[in-house]
Formats: structure tokens, C-alpha cells, sequence
């Protein structure tokens, strides 16, 4: 099965290694304005969190595209950038719903996550788990079980302050 | 490539700027950050000038590894002549500034006179631009990031300010950036301030080049498996510095009531289990994956609901054990207003313990504190005497001389319940019992501090073998070592050894929590030297970067003795030698610093250096490092 990025912001430690891996696998330097994940920080509420390619089923980017440049490989569920035949318009950006396709001014062309052709470096410099690479159908099941543990807390909590009362 | 950052000299008399490359040959004598800084220092700063006159220089840098595939190459540097010692003024503080700065196109800024009126700088992508700062003179160091950020719109802007500490000269205001990050020490954002500088606003979208990015990212990859797998990483990914207060203060190694006592008994909530309770998570520097940094949000009182960052080791010490306070709550309000005011946390909570110990006394009055009860345990007290210091209020005005300014205008025997080395303040450890830690603050080159040579894992009692290992290279020795930190013996070539990698880590611009200081196996020169080559391309070996950092240091020692410094400046407070612990472990109690072996280890400790009995560096040894001709001028 096809595997899928998990960006927890709960877990991001606002380090931005994926930036700089990032910048690093892909164009040889370290430079996050080149890399194609990004960490949205808001600093004074210690709020960091992870944006990057969904690489949706539907993808609107795919959809504008005018020149057919984007495409799904289904093999690694990921949208493709044909440079070839791109021709720079910047309307992928313009419809993207996570800011995650960006223009590298440097190298003046569109640039969005690739999964590193499946082994997305992000997540495999992520000590913390912020970025996952995992499974489609484990990513709901990842969720499930995190919100169960609360829930049970929960519950358990409220089940002792019952039977003190 | 990683090597074409360049140096600014930014003139804020005439507004002139210009900027130079850095030769490799001074890379390879002294690669950047600290090390660079310390070239430039001796060379720029005039001797015997005013640490707040328009001839002092401000230096601002980043090391040569930052913001490469070197694991928490995030560390900036701020050097000068120090408003509160006068001998080397030198920060270091983490963050996400000085990787910015080499993406704008600099390593190292050299800011010279005096503006008009408050600025700020403004860098660019090779651009630098003064503006002005009128509008901000008087924000708080959080505000005045808020407001820059917004007034430029860029929401990554990476800043680095002075609070209003610096702004009235506090001569241990601190430089800042972010919500905690400190170049803490020495009183660097009192020299901002008096340049009417206060703050630099950076922003870079330039390529840094590796030299080989495929094999620095294999090799990052294994010296980050080779952090995180030391139990000390985890540790402090989880509780932060404060982890370490459960053996220093179980043992009985902090100092309570200023100097009286050596363990603060009844103190559940300074515990960093307490401190992790009210943390809403950790955040990490640059690249970093030991993320030691608290998040957490004031839960009570005046200050409920506000977020800040922390608190560290040091504040439970100064807000905590010095003063004598014991609740949570004071530890995290302290360390708020210190972050919003831009003060050194340790010194404005030793000053503060030292004046409440002059109360109890009676050296103090209620007349001199203004009405203040400052018997040690009073919170509100302490958090009063923080709002004077900033804002240079009666007895706070005093005390935002420093120590040894203020011990003369409060006069009496004032000055004989000082704990500080060169007018510099000490953390809240007692060294005591610990001879090493005393050495290492005896003679730090910034006056009395444990990041600067502290042989911190000699608190754990490691296994002769293992020392040895460590401390053999990349330099041979077979001297002695002892497993015991109560020993003497062998201390001096520990603390030589530990000055030398902080030095080369604060040259590499990487953070010193990656190095042999909390953990024993953690990297070190062997791992820099691939570091280095693969990201930069320089090839020098762990020998070859040992040898920098000596010359680096001996640079600053340099520029101390020009300053006056002599030996009976490596030396103690009388207290130390005179006054026993009382508490703590067995093992602890009773002990004071033994003078004759004191200047024992001095001795042994210069001679390790090539310095002289006077510690001088002798010439043999400043040739041997290539410095003799110091100052040269080339940059």
C-alpha cells in the first residue's frame, strides 16, 4: 500500500531539520526558502506546525494546471511536476488549499514535496515524530488510538470522581 | 559555499558600511563565531577604552558550521569589551538568528560608534540597512520583535534585541532572541544600549552550499543517533536544564541564602518534575533534536495566563535557591519579567540574594531598600527588586552596576558577602566540595561562570577508563585522573581540557549540549573534524581544531591582561576558603577550598597553558599558535 506523510503539530519541536534536509536532498544547500516543507510558527504562543504536500486524491493544483504538468504516480501517491512542460504560471500556488506548492526564486520554477521517490528525508530526520511516513490506512488508525487515550482518561477520571462522590 | 559568508563593519556614528570576505587562512587560525570574534576584538577594541563609550565595538556572529547539516549549529555570538568585568564581554545563545544571518550573506558583524538616536539594523540578502527605532526604545524584548516583524512583514524575520534593561545600561542587561533564547552573561545588551542600538532584524534567502551534501547528511544522521541515544539528551528533551537540579541540590552543591547554606530543603515545586507539570510541551534551536527548551504558560497569580519559555537551571538557582524562595510560581514569574526586561538571570538573581543577605545582616536598611522586606523567602520582594534593576529604581539602580560597583557605593562590609570572580556574579553552584568546578570558575576568561570550563561530568563519578578516554585526545595526557569530584588532583588538565571544547564548539557555532558537558559520550573533536569537511570543506584535523581553540583562548586572554588583568583576578572569594558547608551528603559537609592547593592547580593549569606563573602566555606560546604579532590587522 502507498504510503502518506503525517504532519503533528502537536509533536513538532519548531526544530526545522526537515527544512534544511529538505533544502540539502534536493538542491544541495542549505537554504529552507528552497525547501518544500515548512514549519508555520506563531513564536510568541510556541505554536509550530508542519506544512506540506498532501499529495491529495482530487488535487485542485493538478486540476488548474493548464499545461497538464502535474500528474498522480500512483505507485508512491504522489503529484508529479513535469518541468518540462511547465510553464512557471504560479497557478498551482494560487489554488493550493496548504501553501505547499512554492516558487524557488533561485532556480524560478515551481517546487513541492516529491516523498524523496519514498523515502521522505523530513520524516526520516523527525526524532520527535512530527513528520511520520506511514501507511494511507495507518493514518486514521494513528488518530484513533490518540484520541481513544484521551477519551479513556477521560472517562476513567470521571468514573473516580463519581465513585468518590 | 559555506565559507563565503562575509564580515560588516557597521559604523553607527556616520551610518558607513562596509563588508569583507574572511580570508580561509583566518578560518583555518580561527574558523568564526567566538573564536573569529576574539581576533576581531583584540584587534578593534582600543585598550583601556569605556565599555559603554561610543570606542567600544559590539561583534555579532555566527560560527562557521551555522546553519549547515551540523546537528544545533544554531548558536550566535555577542562579544565586546564588558560593561560589567571590563575584561572580555562575550554571550552565547541559541535560537534561529545566526543560521538567518548566514542565509542574509554575513558571518560576522563589527558595530562600531554610536547612533544618534535608537536604531535598528536591518539585513537582507547581502543588504544592511539602519533604521529607525525610536518607536520601539522602551518595548520589552518580546514586543519589539512582535512590532518589527509586523513593521517589515515578514512574519520569518529572525531578531535579535536588547530589552529595557539595555537600554539603561543595566551592565548586565542581556541580548535576546526569541521568547528565551540569552546571550546571557557579561552585560552585551548594556553595550547595544549604549550605541543606541536595539536591535538587528535579519532575513536571508541565499544558498549556503555544502561541500558534500550527500555525506553530511549520512553522517549528521549518525552523530544525531549518537545524541539522542545518550541518556542525558533524552533527559533534558524532556525536563530541560532544570533535570539537573535533582543531584546538584540532593547532594547539597547549590547555594542557598546567597552563600549560607548549600541545599534548599522543602522544595517540592523547584523539582523539574514540578516545572514539567505546568510545561505545554518542548521546542527545540535550530536543527536541534535534544529540544531542551520549556514551553509553559504562568498558571497563577498577577501574571496568569501569560506564555514564556524556560525556566532553566540557572533561574531555579536564582529564583529559587539564592534568594531562598520556594515556589513554582516565583520561579516562572522571574523568569518572565528577566525575558521581557532582558536581564541576566543569574546575576540579577545573585545580586538580589546578596543584597537580601546585607538585610538580614543589617548592612541594608529598610531606609536603603525603600521599604522593602528583603529577607530571604519574600517572592514579592524578589519580583520588586526585578522591576528596580530594569528600570534602575533606588536600590535597583545601584545594583544594575554590578556587583563590585555596587559593593562600594553600599560600602561597610558589603562586599565580604560578595560571591562573584572578576565582578561577575556566580551561578547558583557551590564549589565547595567540588575543587574542579572551583578551578574552572576561578579562571574563566568572562569572570565567575560554568559554561565556560566547567568539568561538569566530573559529578559523576565516571570510571578512571572513561576519563581517560575523554581526556587523552585529541591532545595526549597521562597525568592523573580521579573519579571523585572532591579530589584536586588531575582537575586542572580537566578544566584545560573542557575550555578548550567549549571554545571549539562556540568557534563552530554548535550548541554545547552536543559536546562533553552533560554527557560523556557525547561529540566531540573527532566528530567536528568530519563536520567540518563535509559541510565546509575544510580539513583539519581534531588535533588542528584543538589548536584553534587554544589559540582563540589565548586570544582572550590576551585581551584581558592588556585590560589589567593579573593572577590574584584567578582567584576565589574568601568564603570559599573560610566558610563550610553545613549541609548536603556526607560527603559535602564540612568542605571549603583548600588555598595552598588552590594555587596548586593555578600553577598546574597555567603551565598546561604555556602560560607563566603570572599567567602570561609565554612566547614560545604564542608562536607556537601563530598570534605573537597580534594585533595584525588583516581584518
Amino acid at each position: 500500500m502507498a504510503k502518506v506523510l503525517i504532519l503533528d503539530y502537536e509533536k513538532c519541536t519548531g526544530c526545522r531539520l526537515c527544512e534544511l534536509v529538505c533544502s540539502v536532498k534536493h538542491e544541495g544547500v542549505s537554504n529552507p526558502a528552497r525547501s518544500r516543507v515548512k514549519i508555520v510558527k506563531w513564536e510568541s504562543e510556541g505554536r509550530y506546525v508542519p506544512m506540506s504536500c498532501q499529495q491529495c486524491e482530487s488535487a485542485p493544483c493538478q486540476a488548474v494546471c493548464p499545461v497538464k504538468a502535474l500528474s498522480r504516480d500512483e505507485t508512491l501517491n504522489r503529484v508529479l511536476v513535469d518541468y518540462d512542460a511547465c510553464i512557471g504560471c504560479r497557478m498551482c500556488i494560487a489554488i493550493c488549499p496548504f501553501g505547499a506548492m512554492s516558487f524557488d526564486v533561485l532556480a524560478k520554477r515551481i517546487i513541492k514535496c516529491d516523498l524523496c521517490d519514498g523515502v521522505p528525508l523530513c520524516a526520516d530526520f523527525c526524532e520527535v515524530g512530527a513528520i511520520q511516513y506511514v501507511d494511507a490506512g495507518q493514518q486514521s488508525t494513528i488518530k484513533q488510538v490518540t484520541a481513544a487515550d484521551k477519551l479513556s482518561e477521560i472517562m476513567q477520571k470521571v468514573a473516580q470522581a463519581i465513585s468518590a462522590v | 559555499m559555506a565559507l563565503n559568508r562575509k564580515i560588516a563593519y557597521i559604523e553607527l556614528t556616520t551610518g558607513d558600511i562596509e563588508t569583507k570576505p574572511i580570508p580561509v587562512k583566518v578560518r583555518n587560525m580561527f574558523l568564526g563565531g567566538r573564536g573569529l570574534d576574539m581576533y576581531l576584538m583584540y584587534n578593534h577594541i582600543k585598550p583601556g577604552v569605556d565599555p559603554l563609550g561610543s570606542d567600544n565595538v559590539a561583534f555579532v556572529s555566527a560560527g562557521v558550521l551555522g546553519g549547515t547539516l551540523a546537528s544545533a549549529s544554531a548558536r550566535t555570538h555577542i562579544g565586546g569589551k564588558s560593561p560589567l568585568t571590563g575584561f572580555v564581554g562575550s554571550a552565547n545563545m541559541g535560537g534561529f538568528f545566526a543560521p538567518e544571518l548566514r542565509w542574509a550573506g554575513f558571518d560576522h558583524l563589527v558595530i562600531k560608534g554610536k547612533a544618534e538616536n535608537p536604531v535598528y539594523l536591518w539585513i537582507q540578502n547581502n543588504e544592511i540597512e539602519i533604521r529607525d527605532a525610536k518607536h520601539i526604545w522602551g518595548k520589552t524584548v518580546h514586543e519589539t520583535q512582535e512590532i518589527i516583524r509586523e513593521e517589515l512583514g515578514d512574519r520569518d524575520i529572525k531578531i535579535l534585541t536588547i530589552g529595557p534593561a539595555g537600554e539603561n545600561l543595566v551592565r548586565f542587561a542581556n541580548v535576546m532572541t526569541g521568547i528565551k533564547d540569552a546571550a546571557g552573561r557579561s552585560g552585551m545588551g548594556a553595550l547595544l544600549g549604549s550605541k543606541n542600538l536595539k536591535a538587528i532584524a535579519v532575513r536571508g534567502t541565499m544558498d549556503i552550499k555544502l561541500e558534500r551534501p550527500e555525506e553530511a547528511l549520512q553522517y549528521n544522521k549518525k552523530v544525531i543517533e549518537q545524541i539522542t541515544s545518550a541518556k542525558v539528551s533524552q533527559t533534558q528533551g524532556k525536563l530541560g536544564t532544570p533535570f539537573i537540579w535533582g543531584a546538584t541540590n540532593t547532594q547539597g552543591l547549590v547555594r542557598v541564602n546567597n552563600f549560607q547554606l548549600n541545599q534548599l530543603e522543602d522544595a517540592d515545586e523547584v523539582e523539574a518534575e514540578a516545572i514539567d507539570k505546568v510545561a505545554v510541551g518542548m521546542a527545540g534551536c535550530f536543527g536541534c533534536q535534544v529540544h531542551c527548551r520549556s514551553k509553559y504558560v504562568i498558571p497563577e497569580g498577577d501574571y496568569a495566563g501569560v506564555y514564556d519559555e524556560g525556566p532553566e537551571y540557572t533561574s531555579q538557582g536564582a529564583w529559587a535557591a539564592e534568594p531562598g524562595c520556594r515556589s513554582l510560581n516565583n520561579i516562572l514569574v522571574c523568569n518572565h519579567l528577566v525575558n521581557i526586561y532582558g536581564l541576566d538571570t543569574l546575576e540579577t538573581g545573585s545580586l538580589i540574594s546578596w543584597v537580601m543577605e546585607l538585610y538580614e545582616k543589617g548592612i541594608l536598611t529598610d531606609e536603603d531598600t525603600g521599604g522593602l522586606d528583603l529577607r530571604f523567602g519574600n517572592e514579592e520582594a524578589v519580583i520588586e527588586m526585578i522591576h528596580r534593576i530594569a528600570k534602575r529604581e533606588g536600590l535597583g539602580d545601584i545594583l544594575a552596576e554590578g556587583p563590585l560597583r555596587a559593593a562600594e557605593k553600599i560600602g561597610k562590609d558589603s562586599i565580604k558577602y560578595l560571591v562573584h570572580v572578576k565582578g561577575m556574579s556566580n551561578l547558583h553552584s557551590d564549589e565547595r566540595p567540588t575543587p574542579g568546578l572551583a578551578l574552572g570558575i576561578a579562571t574563566a576568561s568572562r569572570g565567575s561562570d560554568h559554561l565556560r570550563s566547567r568539568p561538569a561530568i566530573d559529578l559523576y563519578h565516571l570510571p578512571k577508563q572513561v576519563l581517560r578516554n575523554i581526556y587523552s585526545q585529541p591532545v595526549p595526557y597521562d597525568g592523573p585522573v580521579t573519579s571523585d569530584y572532591r579530589d584536586y588532583e588531575g582537575k586542572a588538565w580537566q578544566v584545560f581540557w573542557q575550555e578548550t571544547c567549549y571554545e571549539a564548539v562556540d568557534c563552530l557555532g554548535i550548541c554545547k549540549f552536543h559536546t562533553v558537558f552533560l554527557g560523556a559520550s557525547l561529540p566531540s573533536f573527532e566528530e567536528w573534524s568530519k563536520l567540518l569537511y563535509y559541510n565546509t570543506g575544510l580539513e583539519l584535523s581534531p588535533l588542528d581544531i584543538w589548536t584553534i581553540a587554544e589559540r582563540a583562548y589565548n586570544m582572550e586572554r590576551l585581551f584581558n591582561i592588556r585590560e589589567g588583568l593579573t593572577r590574584e583576578d584567578d582567584w576565589l572569594v574568601d568564603r570559599y576558603f573560610d566558610e563550610p558547608t553545613s549541609v548536603g551528603i556526607p560527603g559535602v559537609r564540612g568542605k571549603t577550598i583548600d588555598r595552598d592547593k588552590l594555587k596548586n592547580m593555578i600553577d598546574e593549569y597555567y603551565e598546561h597553558h604555556g602560560w607563566d606563573e603570572q599567567g602570561v602566555p609565554r612566547l614560545e606560546t604564542l608562536q607556537r599558535l601563530g598570534i605573537e604579532n597580534e594585533p595584525s590587522h588583516i581584518l
